[in-house]
């Protein structure tokens, strides 16, 4: 238990310390590549020898931003170019961005011009993904991005590196999902902090380095008993859940988030990739394949049912949305999930977060009020 | 012989919108087919396919104008839609609901037809649409441009999407694509969107002929209509109007109401405030000249290329880099001899926002005009304050008279 308490503790510190273990990958001579939110391909990053990491903004107050972004902007991305434009991410060789929503379009061209220094590789996944001709852009736009890595790194990216990235990529994810189930066991020590502190560690380490750190976490918990648990179980659903005193209002309340619906979290992870195809085809397919996501196009939209089946699946209590403010593709995709959840009668606490709140108080006491609500 | 007095183009365009709007409502009744379209979609697809189609960009601006937009709104806030988003889709899908307006009445759509190359905002508000009638969704997804021009590989993909649209709109009216109508309605298209080009380039003349609000009611035509003749007579006849005034040295306004200084528009109009916008500019001798809206639907292109008709659409300058949009609004600068531009900071438009504060500083770097933002909205009355307005356009005036003063010492 100690083992287990010390491995899940050397992962927090990494998701507490981003720039720390940034440095620490630099140190060993590695490149670094910054991931704006939301879907990159990461695989060709990696292939090309380098480092991803995630760019999910943070508890920033924001001065230089205001020069491009007026406030009703998502704080995330705010706090990004305030990041960029301030310094912090002179130590990444590089950033790529996709524009997956009116504001990414936006800061994709400010990005240009408030933050010259670091090379900058801009992209565009197609929306209309599941018609051949957009699996067709998204391999022309991979080899583009590959190109521009390649400048990057200084090295060539072969058919057999990406495979190899690949293969580290869907080790890391099916580990990925396997944790996220693993909670049901451990609700305690995988309360709602530590779990999101775990697999936001993935964020700043090498992928690879992350899935063997994790299995042997994953190892120790199956072989530990399964802890008693009385409080209420939830499936929370939007862009991420920070700042942090917000999960400090769930382990208060003794809520335990047992499954998610997060673009920071288990979107990143849940659809399992093709075996057939070449490797770029794969991850084109891993977007098409994709479904209830808030930023993926979809004509006969299922992410209510898909919340439904989530919280079926997990034998959770309710779901809790955690709303990112000024999240246009989110804010629509919420009045009608809503109305599908309500008929199906699942317990529902709407909030709407930013990354830098004033205070987390009025959301602890309706965490509060939902907990004692479905205890 | 007495000669029949010439219908003018006001008349027209009354007429051309009421019969739209007419005709739809007809169309349904007649269990014809009606999609719901995005303002700046391939449109010759419909028109070729004889599809009546409705634009709800337009509908909720005609509510927005006619002051009717908060009940529209409530009913989709009321639903749980974010007051963050835009108000032309909150309109739109309290309209969905309440299907009754006094500005003007459209049919409830057989299927959606959604191009974003104006927004990722459409294609969410009309996949919401279409999942809430349980109606099918033809999307046009045009990947933003972050370089220059439209790449290749971009418009391979619009050209596939385009190929499969026309499967689908077989598949649902039961029709066959007539390619040779095809090539009519790319002519034709072409046609009116080259008129309602050269009309609005008139205003170049000084004093402008054209009072640039004209053009957010013209606007609505050439939404509607560019597929057909009846659009291009429409601003053929416009054009002829305003040659004939600026023959005769006339400006926007009444005889004696001196055009003092020439400004442009970036931005959607407030519809629920045109009349205090206008008159705030007006009074103080500032015509409008033009805006980003005539090469909006300037939409121009080979008949029979398909290639070229997607790349056409892509390239809207919301969709394109910023050094587009610099270059655009420079143009329009030195076309149209302007002295400064008016930006609108439109709480309902993340798109045209979050980049209108690095556009206006290299505008007014490179051609040395000034320029004012104001904060405002193009639908919801509850994000506009005409007070701070005309406080803003005060401090605008005196900028345009100092740099004009400036300008006159040499």
């Amino acid at each position: 238990m100690a083992d287990l308490k010390n491995m899940i503790a050397q992962l927090e510190q990494v998701a507490l310390e981003p720039a720390k273990a940034v440095a620490g990958i630099k140190s060993e001579g590695k490149k670094v590549v910054g991931m704006f939110p939301l879907y990159l391909p990461e695989e060709i990053v990696y292939a090309a020898g380098m480092i991803p990491v995630g760019m999910w903004g943070g508890q920033t107050e924001i001065k230089l931003a205001d020069r491009y972004l007026q406030s009703f902007c998502c704080s995330i991305i705010r706090a990004d170019l305030e990041m960029g434009m301030r310094g912090t991410y002179n130590m990444l060789d590089g950033v790529i961005m996709a524009t997956y929503c009116d504001t990414l379009k936006c800061v994709c061209e400010d990005w240009k011009v408030a933050v010259p220094q670091i090379p900058f590789i801009p992209m565009v996944y197609p929306q209309n993904r599941n018609i051949q001709p957009a699996i067709e852009y998204m391999k022309a736009e991979f080899s583009r991005v590959q190109a521009e890595l390649e400048k990057i790194a200084g090295t060539t990216v072969t058919e057999e590196k990406l495979e190899a990235a690949w293969e580290v990529y869907e080790a890391y994810r099916a580990a990925c999902r396997k944790f996220v189930k693993l909670v049901e066991k451990m609700p305690k020590t995988l309360n709602a902090k530590t779990r999101h502190l775990i697999l936001k560690a993935s964020w700043f380490m090498d992928k690879k380095v992350y899935t063997e750190k994790l299995n042997a976490i994953m190892e120790a918990i199956e072989a530990a008993p399964a802890e008693e648990f009385n409080g209420t179980k939830v499936v929370v659903e939007g862009i991420m859940t920070e700042p942090l005193a917000l999960l400090d209002a769930f382990v208060e309340n003794n809520v335990c988030i047992i499954a998610d619906d997060l673009a920071h979290e288990s979107r990143q992870f849940r659809t399992v990739g093709r075996t057939e195809g070449t490797v770029y085809e794969r991850m084109a397919y891993r977007i098409a394949d994709a479904k209830g996501d808030a930023l993926l196009y979809e004509e006969m939209k299922t992410k209510g049912q898909f919340l439904i089946d989530l919280v079926k699946d997990s034998k959770a209590d309710g779901v809790v949305v955690c709303m990112m403010k000024f999240c246009d593709p989110e804010e629509y995709d919420y009045p009608i999930f809503k109305v599908e959840l309500e008929e199906a009668k699942v317990p529902m606490l709407y909030m709407e977060i930013e990354q830098k709140m004033d205070s987390v108080e009025p959301l602890k006491t309706r965490i509060q009020s939902f907990a004692e609500m479905l205890s | 012989m007495e000669q029949k007095e010439k219908i003018s183009s006001k008349e027209m365009l009354n007429n051309l919108m009421a019969n739209h709007y007419k005709s739809a409502m007809e169309a349904k009744a007649n269990g014809e087919l009606v999609a719901w379209s995005t303002s700046i979609a391939p449109q010759e697809l419909l028109e070729t396919m004889d599809i009546k189609v409705v634009y709800p960009e337009n509908h909720a601006a005609a509510i927005g104008a006619r002051k009717e937009a908060q009940k529209f709104i409530d009913d989709a806030e009321g639903r749980g839609y974010s007051i963050d988003l835009c108000s032309y889709a909150r309109v739109n899908i309290g309209y969905k609901n309440i299907q009754y307006a006094d500005a003007e009445n459209i049919p409830l759509p057989d299927f959606i037809f959604s191009c974003d190359n104006i927004c990722h905002t459409v294609l969410k508000w009309y996949e919401n649409l279409a999942k809430d009638l349980n109606i099918p969704l033809i999307v046009f997804d045009m990947p933003f441009n972050h370089t220059y021009d439209v790449p290749d590989h971009a418009v391979k993909y619009m050209k596939g999407q385009i190929e499969e649209a026309i499967k689908r709109l077989e598949k649902i009216s039961g029709k066959k694509f007539d390619h040779d109508r095809f090539r009519e309605v790319m002519e034709q298209s072409n046609k009116t969107s080259q008129m309602w080009k050269d009309a609005s380039m008139v205003a170049k003349a000084k004093p402008s002929p054209l009072n640039g609000f004209d053009l957010f009611n013209y606007m609505a035509a050439i939404v509607t209509s560019r597929g057909t003749k009846e659009g291009y007579e429409l601003f053929k006849r416009w054009k002829e109007e305003l040659e004939e005034k600026a023959a005769a040295g006339l400006g926007p306004w009444k005889p004696g109401e001196e055009e003092k200084f020439r400004v442009m528009w970036d931005g959607i109009a407030c519809w629920p405030y045109l009349g205090p916008t206008y008159k705030g500019l007006k009074n103080n001798g500032i015509n409008m000249v033009t805006s980003t809206y005539p090469d909006s639907w300037t939409i121009l292109y080979e008949t029979g290329d398909v290639d070229g008709m997607a790349r056409a659409y892509s390239s809207n300058y919301v969709n394109r880099n910023l050094n587009y949009g610099v270059d655009n609004i420079v143009n329009l600068i030195n076309e149209f001899s302007l002295d400064g531009v008016v930006f609108h900071s439109n709480r309902s438009c993340k798109l045209m926002d979050f980049r209108q504060y690095e556009v206006q500083r290299e505008v007014e770097e490179r051609t040395g005009v000034v320029s004012v933002i104001f904060d405002g909205d193009q639908t919801d009355p509850r994000a506009f304050s005409t007070e701070q307005y005309n406080t803003r356009i005060q401090a605008f005036l005196e900028m345009l008279e100092n740099r004009k003063e400036e300008r006159r010492k040499g």
